[in-house]
């Protein structure tokens, strides 16, 4: 069927079940918004900076678990999206960028407004395409889908020049895309199950050690089987929150970094570590030689490249997370020579040493009467909204409290940039999550240096009633940071101090939002309780200690057990 | 314990194929050390890339993973871990005055090589074989007087099962 080529780009989003995408229009894409003017199914959500957009597409892939998508136009509309594309990257996220170029006759003209986006973006992006004749158009926006969507999924870029958009193109049916050179490996080798399983059940002291391929794949179900059916105790990544229930007392919450002392004293001591959809960051492993010393270790991954490209591995499974975790509960259900009891049995010393860990360094702070301390905020946050809430972040210590204190019970309930650590995140994010779930809370967990980055989107929450809530723990500090230099650098705070902010209160109602300040610990409560009650768009300013420090922390460099504790 | 490997890459003839190839390099600091690149012929639109790297094991792994990885690539196939011919092949310029032509077509003769065109002054010359064999010419030609080198990158080939 021939039609525009505009009309057409709107059918292929329809036919991926495309609903809402985030924009900002510009010359280079004005046909297209003509277009988008009249859609009756696509819903466009113009943000107030295109490096928004693509943060907010990021976190409605993540909560919807579908393709998330931006529309921006060429040149500055597109290298604003640099910054929000290689988070998705970093992370994993299925996402797909239109960029408006400019027309085919003026590309490598130094044109207006022209830049090499697909050059730009190519070490950041799953795969990107630059759209030169209208015939393909169909076929690519299908393939970036189908590329952006499936295997270890990511960000994927189409550059669409200003005449391809105004030329007639052949609207053909769609079919199952197949393309030669991509064909990602799903099922596991039977052969490295059992030889996985076989491991297993030989360990005395095993950890499973989770990542956000396991949220990736909606492989919950099945990892929360295999480590209940044996009793096999859980720590996440940063990515991985959600992935196994926090509360689980299998949990041993978050390692690496700013992990639980628990957690890597676990991983450190164990015997067996089975890695499923999680790649080996440095924040995580610390010293690599010292990183799980004693194990064998199992890796579940999609990607190839992530196997044993920065630890050796002993077992590596490349499969979809989910079919290889399925296949190796079944392989323990269906031989009799796993006797589930026995297994339980044996680890009961271990878990028992993993209690003794936890109740010699619980996760904790310094509690104080006169002062607010930002894990009482995220404790009150989980405490108020029943542990229920989509938690967005922006980067620093207010995303490792998040992180530590708020017991992410649910898979694709948290939405942080884990692999790039992008300040100004989280706000559009939480926008992005709330049009997913429209029923939801969802809340910011802010630093005040970060909010400031995308504080613009303020307007779109605002334009669009979005009831997303901002909590902002504000230390006058780009506290992170300030936290190295306070132990690193002799207290030598070098451009970290934030004294002159705004009024954040002023600030949200400037906007038509709602402002809530407060000061004192007795505050906090009422504050979120109010906050929670109002239908508005709210920013909650918790004034912190200010040199509050996140804790544990391992040294960058050195090995996970050298911890600084509270 | 660091190797010299040949890597041969069949990919498909897409605009910026060959950036992905080489962004992939630098950005992750895999070395290159030579790479030739050139359609098939055999098939419309594929294009056979042969590069020789080196590094630790586990970097020859990365490399031929990550290189797999990339959307555009069909094939990757490591040939120095098989029985395997290369070649590569140069063109050499050099000074030929009487007393010296004699000389440089006798050293060209033994590496098989080729005169390809002659000026009043000089001749350039041809010759193909494994890289050793192309540096060995061209060493013995320095003294005579070179005047510009054009080389190829290696290109490589799995040899055939000797199996009936
Ligand atoms: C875009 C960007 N620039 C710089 C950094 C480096 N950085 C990491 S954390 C941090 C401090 C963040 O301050 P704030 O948002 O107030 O959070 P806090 O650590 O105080 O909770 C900085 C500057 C970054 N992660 N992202
Ligand atoms: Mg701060």
């Amino acid at each position: 069927m021939k039609m525009r080529a505009t009309e057409a780009f709107l059918k292929c989003l329809e036919e991926q079940n495309v609903d809402t995408i985030f924009g900002f229009p510009g010359g280079a894409v004005i046909d297209l918004y003509d277009d988008l003017y009249d859609s009756k199914t696509i819903k466009h959500i113009l943000v107030r900076h295109e490096q928004a957009a693509v943060h907010a597409a990021d976190a409605f892939a993540r909560v919807r678990g579908e393709v998330g998508v931006a529309l921006v136009t060429s040149g500055p509309g597109a290298t604003n999206t640099v910054t929000g594309i290689a988070s998705a990257y970093c992370d994993s996220i299925p996402i797909v960028v239109f960029c408006g170029q400019v027309p085919t006759g003026l590309i490598g003209n130094d044109a207006f407004q022209e830049v090499d986006i697909v050059g730009i973006t190519r070490p950041c992006t799953k795969h990107n395409y630059l759209v030169k004749d209208p015939k393909e158009l169909v076929a690519t926006i299908r393939e970036a889908f189908h590329i952006a969507r499936t295997g270890r999924p990511g960000p994927v870029l189409v550059d669409l020049p200003k005449d391809v958009m105004a030329a007639k193109v052949d609207f053909t049916e769609p079919k199952p895309v197949n393309m030669r050179t991509y064909k990602p490996t799903y099922e596991p080798h039977p052969g490295q199950v059992e030889k996985a399983c076989k491991t297993i059940v030989k360990a005395k002291k095993p950890v499973l050690y989770v990542g956000g391929g396991v949220i990736a794949a909606n492989a919950w179900d099945e990892l929360t089987e295999l480590a209940r059916s044996l009793d096999i105790p859980v720590t996440m990544t940063l990515m991985g929150l959600g992935g196994f229930p926090g509360t689980d007392s299998l949990s041993m919450g978050m390692l690496g970094m700013h992990g639980t002392y628990y957690s890597n004293m676990a991983v450190a001591n164990c015997d067996v570590l089975i890695a499923v959809g999680a790649r080996f960051d440095d924040r995580v492993t610390g010293k690599i030689s010292a990183f799980a010393p004693h194990a064998k270790i199992i890796h579940i991954d999609i990607d190839p490249t992530s196997i044993s490209k920065n630890v050796k591995v002993d077992i590596p499974i490349v499969a979809d997370c989910k079919h290889a975790l399925a296949a190796m509960n079944d392989y323990i259900k269906r031989n009799d020579s796993f006797d589930t009891a026995a297994e339980k049995e044996k680890h009961v010393p271990w878990l028992e040493q993993i209690k003794v860990w936890k109740n010699e360094h619980p996760l904790g702070y310094v509690e104080e009467t006169d002062v607010i301390k930002p894990q009482f905020v995220v404790q009150k946050l989980h405490e108020l909204t029943g542990g229920d809430a989509i938690i967005t972040t922006e980067v620093g210590q207010n995303q490792m409290w998040a992180a530590q204190f708020y017991h992410f019970n649910h898979p694709r309930h948290f939405m942080t940039s884990g692999g790039l650590g992008v300040m100004g995140y989280g706000f559009p994010a939480a926008i992005g999550a709330q049009l997913a779930a429209p029923d939801k809370v969802v809340i910011d967990i802010a630093g005040d240096g970060s909010i400031q980055m995308n504080i613009q989107e303020l307007a779109t929450a605002r334009h669009n009633k979005l009831p997303v809530k901002i909590a902002i723990l504000n230390n006058s500090f780009l506290g992170m940071v300030r936290q190295w230099q306070e132990l690193f650098y002799d207290k030598k705070y070098s451009s970290t101090p934030l004294e002159t902010a705004p009024d954040f209160v002023l600030l949200a109602e400037a906007y038509g939002a709602v402002g809530l300040r407060a000061t004192k610990p007795s505050e906090v409560e009422p504050v979120i309780k109010e906050a929670l009650a109002t239908d508005n768009t709210v920013i909650m300013d918790f004034v912190i200690s200010r040199e509050e420090g996140v804790y544990p922390m391992v040294p960058a460099g050195k090995a996970t057990t050298e911890m600084l504790l509270v | 314990m660091k190797h010299k490997h040949t890597i041969s890459v069949l990919l498909q003839n897409k605009p910026g194929v060959l950036s992905r190839v080489t962004g992939l390099f630098s950005g992750r600091g895999f070395n290159i050390e030579s790479l030739s690149v050139s359609p098939t012929l055999q098939e419309k639109d594929v294009s056979c890339l042969t590069l020789v790297t080196s590094g630790e094991d586990a970097i020859i792994e990365q490399i031929t993973k990550q290189l797999h990885k990339l959307i555009d690539v069909i094939k990757v196939t490591d040939i120095s871990e098989k029985e395997y011919v290369e070649r590569e092949m140069a063109l050499v310029r050099v000074k030929a005055e009487p007393s010296t032509r004699a000389e440089i077509l006798r050293i060209v003769d033994i590496f098989r090589g080729r005169v390809v065109d002659v000026s009043p002054k000089s001749f350039a010359v041809e010759v193909t074989g494994t890289g050793d064999k192309v540096k060995a010419m061209i060493d013995l030609l320095r003294p005579v007087g070179i005047q510009e080198i054009i080389r190829t990158g290696t290109i490589a080939m799995t040899r055939a099962s000797k199996k009936y």
